[in-house]
Parts: C-alpha cells; structure tokens; sequence
C-alpha cells in the first residue's frame, strides 16, 4: 500500500519554495512546537512514535536523543546526517531536492527538542547543486524569521548551516562525519565516548539521517501515537526505498512499512516487475553493505511466510536466510546478473573508500578485490573461494567503525547463496565472458 | 577501583586503566600485544587491532559480554569485568588474522632492514603468523621520499599505526607531519615533503613499531644483536639526558631512548643527543641495560654469558689431541 507522509506535496510544481510550502501546511509543527509544546513533550512524542534511524542501522531515534549529555552552559548541536553515499541509495537527494523546507522544519523542531542552537547539514560532495537548493532554502526561512534570533518571536534562536563534504563514503559515518566537519581528515573515531557525550567540537551532538528528521515534522504535526498506527510492529512509519535495478520503474517510493517484498517488485504501483519479462535472480535490500539474498529467500522467509518491508521481517533469520533493511536502497537483479562481477564493484567501492585506519579493513579490503578480479579474470581457484570467505569473516566484527562489517557482508552473503556460481567462475573460466554463460549459471542456481 | 579478571587473573586496578593497562600490570606473559598504541603518547590506540580481546562479562552490574572483541587499549575496565586473551582460541585466531592482514604489505626484507631484531611487527609474526602467506599479489609500494637528513623514512614498511604522527604531534610543535591519502595508499609524510626540523622529532624512530622510520646516522652500521646497550645520561639543556648507547666496542653507534619491556621509550630524547653525541667522551655510562632474555639482542650479552665447560672437551676430541694451529695447518690435510 502506498502511504505519502513525507512526499505527500513532493509533485506539486513551486514546492521548494517557502511561499508554495507554506501554502500547503508548511511549517505548522514548527509553529506547533515552539509555541506550545515544551522541548521534553517533542522528545516524548517521538519516542511514542517508536521512529527509527532511516540512516541504516535503525536504532530508535527516541532513545538516541535522550542520550544526549545536557552539561550546564555547554552548547549542543544537531547534525543532519546527508552524506548518503551507499551504492543503490538515493532518497535523501530526492527528498532534498523536491522538499528542503521539509528537512529545514524537521531541523528546526528538532533542534529546539535537542536544545541545539547551532544546526548542520553535512551533504555529500557529489550533492553540490542540492546544497545550492538547500542553501537557498535555509535564506528564505532565514528572511521570514524561521531560522536566526528568535524564531517566529518565541526567544529561540537556531543558526542553520550546509557544509558540503569532498566525496568520501565514511564521511556518512557519524564520527568520521563529525571530524570532517570539524575541518579534519575523515577518520571515524573510537568510540566510546559517542558523540552524544563528546561528538563537534567535544560537545555533545545528536546526528541523524535526513529522512529521520523530515520523519519528526508529521510526528510533531498528528502526535507520536499517530505516527505509530503506521506500520507494522516496532517498525513504525513510512521509509523510502530507492528502487533501481532490472526493474521497470526504478526510483523513490514512499512506503508503508509492513507491505510484502513481493507487493512491492511486481505490483504496479511500484517497482512494476522486472524489466523485459525476465526472472528475479536476487536482491540487495537495503543498501550495497546488506547481505545480498537469491529470490525464494527474499520473497519468503525460511519459515516459509510472506518477507515483508519491515526492520524486523527483512532480518528474520538473522544473517544465515535474512538481511537488513538498511538504508532502504532496493536493487533487484535479473537472471542474466552475474553475482561474482556485482560481487567485484561492491569489493572495489569498500576498497577504494576504506580510510586505512585500521588494519583488517585496510588490507582485507584491497585483498578481497584483487582475489575478486582474479576470479573474474579466470585465474581462480576453489581455494580462493574459501580464502574469500576466510578473509571477510576475520574483517567482521574486528574495525573500529561499520565499514569493516558492510565491506564483509556482501562478501559473505555472496557466497553463502551463490556459492556455486563461483565455483562454476573458477572451474569453467572458458565461460566467463560466454553470454550463455548466464543460462547455465541459472540453471545452476535453481538446481 | 575495580576488581577485572583477565585470563583467570584477578587484580584490582585504578578506575579508569584500560584493560590493556591492567594486563601489562600483571605482566608481560599476559598482556596482549600493542602495535599501534603508546601509553606515554595520548589518544593512540584502536587502529592496529592486534590487542583485540573477548569481554566476556562487561561489569557486575551489567555481566552481558560485549558482542564483538574490543580493542583492549582502548577499553577502560569496569568492576567485575571478565577478559580473555591467550585462554580464548576466538582471540587467538583472529589475532593471527590481524598479523596476516598486517604482513601483506609489509615487504619481508628483514634481512637488510635496519629494525630486525627489535621489531615488534617480527616479534608479533613470529609468535602470531602463519608460516606462509597467502597472498598472492604484489606489495604495495611507494615512491621514496626524503624528509631530512637524520630520519629515514621507508614508507613500504609502514603498518599505519599513527604512533609518529601523534608524537608529532604531541612532542613536538608546529605539525608537519600526517597522513596523506585513504585506504592502503594512505602513507605518512612530512606534508610536502617539508623536512622535519625540530628538535624532538627524532623520537618519531623511537615509537615507530617497525622499520618505517630508521635512524640515518646508525643505518646498515651494525645489526642490533651484535650492539650493546648501555645506560648512559649527559647534562642536556633540552631533554632529561638519559638515554640507551648502542656500542660496539668503544664506538658508540646509535642512542636511542631507553626502551622498557613493552617498547616504550622511558623518557624521549632529543635531536642532540641522538644524532651528534656519539663519542664516548660526551657520556657517563652507568652500565649494561637489562634486555629480555629472550630478546635477540640478548644474544650477544655479555653481562649473561657464562664460560661454558662442555666446549673444551669437544674440542679435544675433535681435534684428536692436537692444538688449535695444528687443526688449521695444511698439512693436516
């Protein structure tokens, strides 16, 4: 079922302007907030609400902002988190694009629940002409009194600033998101402390998604237990899901959590089936870094029922028949897709954007690519096959940050499914390059 | 103060020590190796890996064990904490992962490289790695850079622990040295290849782990285990003058700082004793250093040698009764 909550105004022509916006019920949970509710009652509607991180790992938003250290005469700070930078992920450059009032009033209300007089937007490099749209935004609210001293005359005052970043996928990583905005190399740091505690400039600091933050504006406008009947379970609310793949309608879709996999491939009112009558081979559900999974695993779940969109139905069965819901970019391959080649530009991506600050995943990950590329040149062996899966399981778990883990996953997942894909790379290398090659890797997998 | 049990040890430790920290106090057996963090240096740590260790119980208010293996320098202990190290077969192995991941890169060229014997990356392989690679493909490598005429810099050796780039950061001031690049081509340098001019900046030879960052004026002189340290101090104005000369017989070859048993300098140095003091006129000796016996450069310890009293025996009865000249004579055919 489609549900627009955030881009329910997102196709009306003018939207990204402040008069359009206001027009069309812009900036009432700002109003609302400011003027009625105290900044613990926002901070009690979004925990009711039950949102969770739309960044990846969808840790509860609520809990997360109660985290935060309230030391006396220390300033706090927001940090919009819109470094999306995971291959197959694109929503918050739509939802940037379309609706930046959406983001700067979701920053606005929260900012004043957080006790933040001084906000970022940290936006990915590659993003430059959204930062332009979003720059412009933020002038706007600044002239009609939105942003700056004493906003709309309730003596809260919030400086709002975009800081672009110069392209690197840690960046979207918040420590490493903070150091960069601090004007230093991207590094994550170790934690603990978290940036909750000691996050820009040693001060405590709430980062978040940008989809979160434009998810708290109908939270503050209906009321948490609103937002909460959405959905299903503890995954409460609409995500979008940034479709791409062999596909017929790739793009930004605003779901209703709890609609089933299936639904949401073939029915019309989405993704529209695969391109060219062709067959589901498999899915990547949430993002380049979740475990890739083949076709009855992603439709169902082991135990056999329907998998639906959900934080909780994607994992089910843990990492052995489940995946993650990521940051919500679906990609779905055809028959035709070679897995070990997918396999190959996901490894090159985590090679070339390790930071090389910690060790399994400087090496681990430049090794996993060159054992790849010699699989896909036709120089492998079953050995390497193993050594692959040896390598990635002595990179999991043992990083400082993240990356480490979404380098592995799709490694491990890989061979989990596929493994006899690979086998059929390295004991049939003549076929590699051989378009009916596909054919007999398919028939393999379904055998 | 807080009670942690590592290995099955239990000690009471100030609150705040790292776990690392409390190990070592227990002592160097237990104590897991630490590549990249220094404790007379802030914020290192957390970027080698290799002192990773399994939490079993976290604290005794909240006894969960921690879901991943935590780096165990950076991981202050809380009471009731339950460690494994060397008893954790899980540890074990994914330390041996860590020492493999380290040596990919590193060219093994211990046999000219001027840290053999005092390298704790050697040290580490031999007790952690396997007994040959797996990787198949050729080492990264990096243009040659010169960043002045004391230190030398090797930057293929380099296992990225950060060690140098705090002290210079710490030590000394006005930073010019960091890391350029990501990934396995981030490398360290002296930004722009600037030397670096400073008066302590020759302690960055001192915390490097590996043979990185070499001492120019001891270079391809002596193999370390045919040197012997001494404790030796001099009235220096810059630092406290207490330092290790490496001598082979009268010369003085090399002064570094003195290195306990974890590789950590006592005090650091500076620039002029290091590099020009090399006289023995310019030091009072105190005498031989303490050095692990089972250290390489115990090897050629004079203070440990004993005169032994089988070799005569055999000698005789090789020689069959006939003097040491006579064995080597031609005739003897």
């Amino acid at each position: 079922m489609e549900r627009k909550l955030l881009l329910a105004n997102a196709h009306i022509k003018g939207i990204e302007t402040l008069e359009v916006y206001r027009q069309h019920g812009g900036y009432k949970s700002v109003e609302k907030a400011l003027k009625t509710m105290a900044p613990e009652a926002i901070l009690e509607e979004v925990k009711t609400s039950g949102l969770r991180g739309r960044g990846g790992a969808g840790f509860p938003t609520g809990m997360k902002w109660s985290f935060i250290a309230k030391p006396e005469g220390v300033p706090r700070h927001l940090v919009c988190n819109a470094d999306e930078s995971e291959p197959g992920t694109f929503k918050d450059r739509y939802l940037m694009e379309k609706l930046p009032h959406l983001l700067i009033e979701g920053m606005i209300v929260s900012s004043f629940a957080l006790g933040a007089n001084l906000s970022y937007i940290y936006i990915r490099g590659e993003y430059f002409y959204v930062a332009r749209i979003m720059e412009k935004a933020i002038a706007e609210a600044y002239k009609a009194g939105l942003l700056g001293k004493n906003i709309l005359g309730t003596g809260f005052d919030l400086d709002l600033y975009v800081q672009i970043g110069a392209g690197a996928y840690i960046c979207g990583e918040e420590t490493a998101l903070i150091e960069s905005l601090e004007g230093k190399r991207g590094n994550p740091r170790i934690k603990p402390p978290f940036p909750a505690i000691a996050g820009l400039w040693g001060r405590p600091t709430v980062v978040n998604n940008v989809e979160t933050l434009a998810a708290v504006v109908p939270i503050v406008n209906d009321g948490g237990a609103e937002y909460a009947k959405i959905g299903i379970g503890k995954s409460t609310g609409t995500k979008l899901i940034s479709a791409s793949g062999h596909i017929n309608k790739p793009g930004v879709y605003e779901i209703e959590m709890g609609i089933t996999v299936e639904d949401f491939i073939y029915s019309e009112a989405f993704c529209g089936g695969i391109r060219n009558g062709k067959k589901l081979k498999a899915v990547v559900a949430g993002g380049s870094s979740v475990p890739i999974l083949p076709t009855e695993l992603i439709l169902k779940t082991a135990a056999g029922e329907p998998r639906l969109m959900s934080y909780e139905s994607l994992s089910d069965g843990g990492f052995a028949t489940g995946t993650m819901m990521g940051s919500g970019g679906f990609i779905a391959m055809d028959e035709d897709t070679s897995i070990v080649k997918n396999l190959y530009t996901f490894s090159r991506f985590y090679h070339h954007e390790s930071c090389g600050q910690c060790s399994p995943c400087r090496e681990g990950t430049g090794w996993m690519e060159k054992i790849l590329h010699k699989i896909l040149d036709g120089r492998g062996t079953l050995k390497d096959v193993d050594l692959l899966w040896d390598i990635q399981s002595k990179i999991e778990g043992k990083t400082i940050c993240p990356l480490g883990e979404a380098a592995a996953w799709p490694v491990a997942a890989a061979i989990r499914h596929f493994r006899k894909e690979f086998e059929e790379y390295v004991t049939n290398p003549q076929n590699i390059k051989d378009v009916k090659h596909f054919y007999r890797l398919n028939q393999l997998t379904e055998a | 103060m807080a009670k942690v049990t590592i290995d099955d040890i239990e000690i009471e430790v100030p609150d705040g020590t790292t776990i690392l920290q409390a190990a070592r106090m227990i002592g160097a057996d237990v104590a897991p190796p630490a590549m990249c963090y220094y404790s007379k240096l802030a914020t290192t740590g957390g970027y080698c890996r290799t002192c990773i260790v399994k939490v079993e119980q976290g604290s005794t208010k909240d006894p969960r064990p921690m879901p991943k293996p935590v780096p165990s320098c950076r991981t202050t202990v809380m009471d009731g904490m339950v460690v494994r190290n060397n008893t954790s077969p899980e540890i074990q192995e994914a330390r041996a992962g860590i020492v493999e991941f380290l040596l990919i890169n590193h060219p093994l060229d211990c046999p000219v490289c001027d840290q053999a014997g005092e390298c704790d990356l050697q040290n580490l392989g031999y007790k952690h790695g396997a007994e040959a690679t797996r990787y198949e493909f050729d080492r990264r490598t990096f243009e040659q850079i010169d960043i002045g005429e004391n230190i030398k810099l090797h930057m293929n050796r380099c296992i990225l622990c950060y060690r140098c780039v705090k002290t210079c950061e710490q030590i000394t001031d006005g930073r010019v040295h960091g890391v350029l690049n990501r990934g396995d081509h981030a490398e360290i340098s002296t930004y722009i290849e600037q030397a670096i001019d400073n008066d302590f900046s020759g302690n960055v030879i001192d915390v490097c782990p590996v043979g990185a960052l070499t001492d120019k004026t001891f270079r391809f002189k002596s193999r370390v285990w045919f040197t012997k340290p001494m404790d030796a101090h001099r009235d220096c104005d810059k630092c406290e003058g207490k330092v290790a000369v490496w001598m082979k017989g009268n010369e003085i070859l090399r002064v570094t700082g003195r290195k306990d048993e974890f590789g950590e300098v006592e005090s650091f140095i500076c620039n002029t004793c290091r590099f020009e003091k090399k006289s023995v006129s310019d030091w009072t000796i105190e005498g031989p250093r303490k050095i692990n016996k089972k250290s390489v450069i115990s090897a050629n310890h004079y203070e440990e040698t004993k005169k032994p009293t089988y070799l005569y025996d055999r000698v005789q009865l090789l020689n069959d009764g006939k003097k040491l000249p006579e064995v080597n004579s031609k005739d003897n055919g």
